[in-house]
């Protein structure tokens, strides 16, 4: 490896003191130290998609900080200790939880190409996203039906948005994984479906981080007031 | 059927919008008929929209944004003689209900669709030469950012056509911008055309932050990173940061106005100061997007013309990493007269002061750059002249705004406009006319006319000042922003020097456009042979003008601070070039329509939800999901370069290169 | 060219792993346990009389970063070794900002709301307009 970079190179590595450099043992070959050039193509969609995913964080933080902020303005109606049913929000979040699982499982099976027990941990794993899906929509539903819609006040505006937000994220990555496992049926595991599996992943289990700040400040803190 | 757009929704009984709209609407028709008569269309479609290269997505930014440029403008030529006439009993020619939309579409258009797309322009065109690789991390995602940036552009064009702009001021801030205050389709094209360009925006912000920590030359570790390269990863940190806090802002609105929701209504709890603390946790990331870029430019711009390394580059790094974190800690200084208090007003006071430090060190070691160094006046030196006298001035009235006791007298008047257009202008404008200068020639192989661009200097400078120091007084004076008629006569000489300054600021603008055609004419005299026109220091100028589809053939070793001058001290010394690589096949992204399309279904879904037009909305959605799976399932995602077709291109730059290389001398 | 990661000594994407796979199926199966755990023990908190209440939000707060970070270690694989260094960054970074946003506008919108005049107050100022 060191011969033929330096043929390429043209001349010794010896002229950089601190011996960074295309294969140059200056230090380890983490990109961010300097040695060996643009990281493997895994490294940079990971690391990207994780930038994505803090942009989306603190988009929801932003709708959280109004929510917050509007919590008190029911405007005369329902506040969340008079709406909130905490034996649904249970059950919805060992849903999310479960199917977070299943997405690690069903990725364990993908690196290991083993295709019925990927496509069947991901279904276990879009199953259980659906059931989550299902129980919030049926709450909206309920809650609107009893007049506590997001029209009636700040305070359910905020909440139905920012619980609307996540679940129309949830939808989005039903949405994708449908795709995804059409995909990796039609193609097979190809190195950028992997790739794909691995942002999906990614995706979900950062929904269930963003369920637990909201299932513990919304539902959990809101239902005791 | 088609919601609410009716016939109606095209202004027939408004000369004003009807002659500009149907001048433009002739032009790209012209411009269309000729591409289609000369069989452009073929060349234009494989290099051009369906590019995936950030050298191309570069260029097609940057004209975006200059175009952008005359819209904006036009908008500022027609208030400043509007106020020059409308004092006292004459009412001017604008009506203020025409006036509202005219400030509001300025605004929007300068920040949003001439100043960002400009500067993410440049970064995206120089940032992997820098760096010393082949592209961007994204390159597909790249040219989706820009077509949805150019999505953007059109839907807010067209409402000057068909319906109407906002009339809320470039923020929109609720209740004005709550449905019942504006129940036309102004703040929905605002809102629409914002929220889709926001997307490509940060999608971009991602794909750079991405490039630069993962993506550098072999040997090229975080302090060897030109200037250029940390200010447009902090810009770009930025607008990941940033951006988010827009979307979820507008979101509410958008849901306040379509669904009923109250987050910012007067009504049933909605609080609309929270929407201006949102939009200002924005705001003020965004102007420091939008000037560390160019920070970074002139600190690439003054070394190079100094012919010396930049000074303190370290402590360069640091400012810029501390002015990135400390703009998250300001924002309040935009509405200090809101009420919140002396506690809170004095804690922000005190951050937005400090935040002047570091920008003071950084102007310190520009300073120190020039001071002992052989400094050739050329035309990119004079805009960051220009810049370095212009921006204090600004940044001093910045900081004098900045003590909340002072703001309350100054807030919303004309000095505030005077102190941001100041910055603005002198920081991010006569940046973005540096960099534009210094890098034409890396990317269509020949420079521009000095002679206009000296001109357009100094247009732009003078009448800068003439435009913008009236303001000034007139600030203190007591007049207020966004004002369409004025009954005090002792404003009005003021306001007439104001336009004058204006239009000296027009000639300026027609000799850069000037400058461009002569030089387009004549780009055979001004022809850059050597890919290295202004002795560079970083690693773009070690490639042809423009440079290769791979950039570099094989990526560059990096052995030290700027990168390449130290390879051209190395070559020159030893009179001879580096030994010839061997050279392999080289792997680059595929061409794909994918970014066009998607920005085409981005604008009809966007067009369609402002008119309310449903179904529509649906085939939209629909069509932006065909593309993604389509995008998805294709086959082949790279071409390969031959070894043999690099090999060919390199020694054609190494023949330059030796040709010149005698005539080089190190310098002592 | 594009994925020989294998043997790439270097930076690890988020969500990566390279261990046999009960080694990888048990990690999942930690962090499943644990986050149960602390979502029940959550759960509890917020219904139970036995805790002193003003001390309630806090211990929610608390566990609640607690299953955040579950989830971080053993569903995300962000660990503090030096291949991670770039993620753990990103994410602090992403932290700050969050925590900037969501307390500064609680501060300012709780001064603002304290210093606005009551409603009834600026209703009777619009009617006498």
């Amino acid at each position: 490896m060191n011969a033929t970079v330096a043929e390429r190179v043209g001349r010794p590595l010896i002229q950089d003191p601190h011996r960074l450099g295309h294969g140059g043992d200056g230090g380890d070959r983490a990109v961010g130290h300097g040695d060996g050039g643009p990281a493997p193509k895994k490294i940079i969609v990971g690391f990207g998609f994780w930038i994505f995913l803090l942009s989306d964080i603190i988009m929801f933080s932003a709708i959280f900080a109004t929510y917050a902020v509007l919590q008190g303005a029911t405007a005369g109606g329902p506040a969340g200790s008079d709406l909130f049913d905490l034996h649904n929000v249970w059950v919805e979040t060992l849903s999310l939880l479960l199917s977070s699982f299943a997405c690690g499982l069903a990725m364990i099976a993908a690196h290991r190409r083993n295709m019925l027990w990927t496509q069947l941990w991901l279904l276990v794993t879009g199953v259980l996203g659906a059931i989550f899906l299902s129980l919030e929509l049926h709450e909206f539903a309920d809650l609107i039906a009893r007049g506590a819609g997001p029209q009636r006040s700040a305070f359910l505006s905020g909440f139905f948005t920012l619980v609307g937000c996540h679940g129309l994220h949830i939808s989005c990555g039903l949405l994708w994984l449908g795709t995804m496992m059409a995909q990796i049926g039609a193609r097979g595991f190809r190195a950028n479906i992997i790739r794909r599996l691995m942002c999906f992943s990614l995706f979900w289990h950062a929904l269930d981080i963003v369920w637990v700040a909201l299932f513990t400040i919304v539902y959990l803190m809101g239902a005791g007031k | 059927m088609l919601g609410k757009l009716t016939w109606n929704a095209i202004p027939f009984d408004e000369p004003i919008p009807m002659a500009a709209g149907g001048m433009v609407v002739a032009m790209i028709l012209g411009l269309l008929t000729w591409i289609s008569v000369k069989g452009y269309w073929p060349y234009l479609w494989r290099e051009w929209i369906t590019s995936v290269d950030h050298k191309r997505i570069g260029v097609m930014y940057c004209l975006l944004g200059f175009v952008m440029l005359l819209r904006g403008f036009s908008d500022a030529i027609m208030m400043r003689s509007q106020l020059a006439l409308a004092a006292g009993a004459s009412q001017g020619y604008l009506p203020p209900d025409h006036y509202d939309q005219i400030f509001s579409a300025h605004g929007t258009i300068m920040i949003f669709f001439t100043a960002m797309p400009f500067v993410i322009g440049l970064m995206n065109f120089v940032v992997p030469l820098q760096l010393g690789v082949r592209d961007v991390a994204f390159p597909t995602l790249n040219s989706v950012s820009l077509w949805l940036t150019a999505s953007g552009v059109l839907l807010t064009n067209a409402s000057l056509v068909i319906g109407e702009f906002a009339r809320t001021g470039w923020l929109a801030y609720p209740p004005l911008s709550e449905l019942q205050f504006s129940p036309g389709v102004g703040v929905d094209y605002y809102l629409w055309s914002l929220q889709i360009s926001g997307v490509g925006t940060l999608l971009s912000g991602i794909n750079l932050v991405t490039t630069i920590l993962k993506m550098r030359a072999p040997g090229m570790s975080y302090t060897r990173m030109p200037v250029f390269c940390w200010t447009a990863l902090a810009s770009n940190l930025l607008i990941v940061a940033a951006f988010p806090v827009l979307t979820a802002t507008f979101a509410m609105l958008t849901l306040d106005r379509y669904l009923g929701f109250h987050f910012f209504t007067n009504d049933f709890g909605g609080n609309a100061m929270m929407y201006i603390n949102l939009i200002w946790v924005w705001g003020h990331p965004e102007v420091y997007i939008l000037v560390l870029p160019a920070f970074g430019i002139f600190s690439e711009v003054i070394s190079t013309f100094s012919g010396k390394p930049l000074f303190g580059y370290r402590s360069m790094i640091m400012a810029t990493m501390c002015i990135c974190v400390l703009s998250f800690l300001v924002w309040l200084h935009h509405f200090f007269t809101m009420g919140a208090g002396a506690d809170v007003n004095g804690f922000f006071g005190v951050m937005t002061m400090i935040i002047a430090v570091p920008t003071g060190v950084k102007v310190f070691n520009w300073l120190f750059t020039m001071y002992g160094g052989r400094v050739r006046f050329e035309v990119p030196i004079y805009w960051s002249i220009g810049f370095m006298v212009t921006f204090v001035i600004g940044g001093m009235t910045g900081v004098l705004m900045a003590v909340p006791p002072a703001d309350f007298v100054l807030h919303n008047s004309l000095f505030l406009i005077a102190h941001f257009h100041n910055v603005i202008i002198g920081g991010v404008l006569f940046g973005l006319f540096a960099g534009y200068t210094y890098w034409f020639p890396k990317a269509f192989g020949f420079r521009l006319h000095e002679g206009w661009g000296k001109a357009a200097f100094w247009c732009w400078f003078i009448g800068f000042y003439l435009a913008f120091m009236p303001l000034y007084a007139l600030g203190l004076m007591g007049a207020t922003r966004r004002m369409q008629h004025y009954d005090d006569m002792s404003w009005h000489p003021l306001m007439v020097m104001a336009f004058v300054g204006a239009a000296i600021i027009l000639l300026g603008i027609l000799c850069q456009v000037t400058q461009l055609v002569v030089s387009i004419r004549n780009r055979d005299e001004l022809r850059d042979l050597t890919g290295d026109p202004w002795d560079g220091r970083s690693l773009e100028w070690a490639t042809t003008s423009p440079p290769p589809v791979f950039n570099f053939a094989v990526m560059p070793n990096v052995q030290g601070e700027e990168a390449y001058w130290g390879m051209k001290q190395r070559a020159i010394e030893e009179q001879r070039l580096m030994d010839e690589p061997s050279y392999e096949v080289i792997e680059m992204p595929c061409n794909t329509p994918t970014g066009f399309v998607t920005a085409f279904f981005a604008t009809v879904t966007g067009f369609a939800l402002i008119w309310h037009i449903w179904w529509l909305v649906v085939v939209g959605l629909i069509g932006a999901y065909a593309v993604f799976v389509a995008f998805a399932w294709r086959r082949e995602e790279e071409q390969l370069i031959p070894a043999a077709e690099v090999a060919r291109l390199d020694r054609e730059r190494r023949h330059l290169r030796a040709q010149i290389l005698p005539t080089l001398t190190r310098l002592a | 060219m594009s994925d020989q990661a294998d043997n790439y000594r270097g930076d690890v994407a988020p969500g990566d792993e390279h261990a046999t796979t009960l080694s990888e199926v048990g990690h999942y199966l930690i962090g499943l346990v644990l986050a149960l755990g602390l979502t029940a023990t959550s759960f509890w908190v917020a219904s139970t009389h036995a805790l002193w209440g003003p001390g309630i939000p806090i211990g929610l707060c608390v566990l609640a970063i607690a299953q955040m970070g579950i989830h971080l270690v053993f569903f995300l694989h962000i660990t503090t070794g030096p291949d991670n260094t770039n993620n753990v960054l990103a994410l602090a970074f992403g932290v700050l900002i969050v925590f900037l946003v969501v307390v500064g506008s609680l501060w300012i919108m709780a001064n603002l709301n304290r210093d606005m005049m009551p409603m009834d107050e600026l209703m009777n100022m619009q009617i006498q307009r």
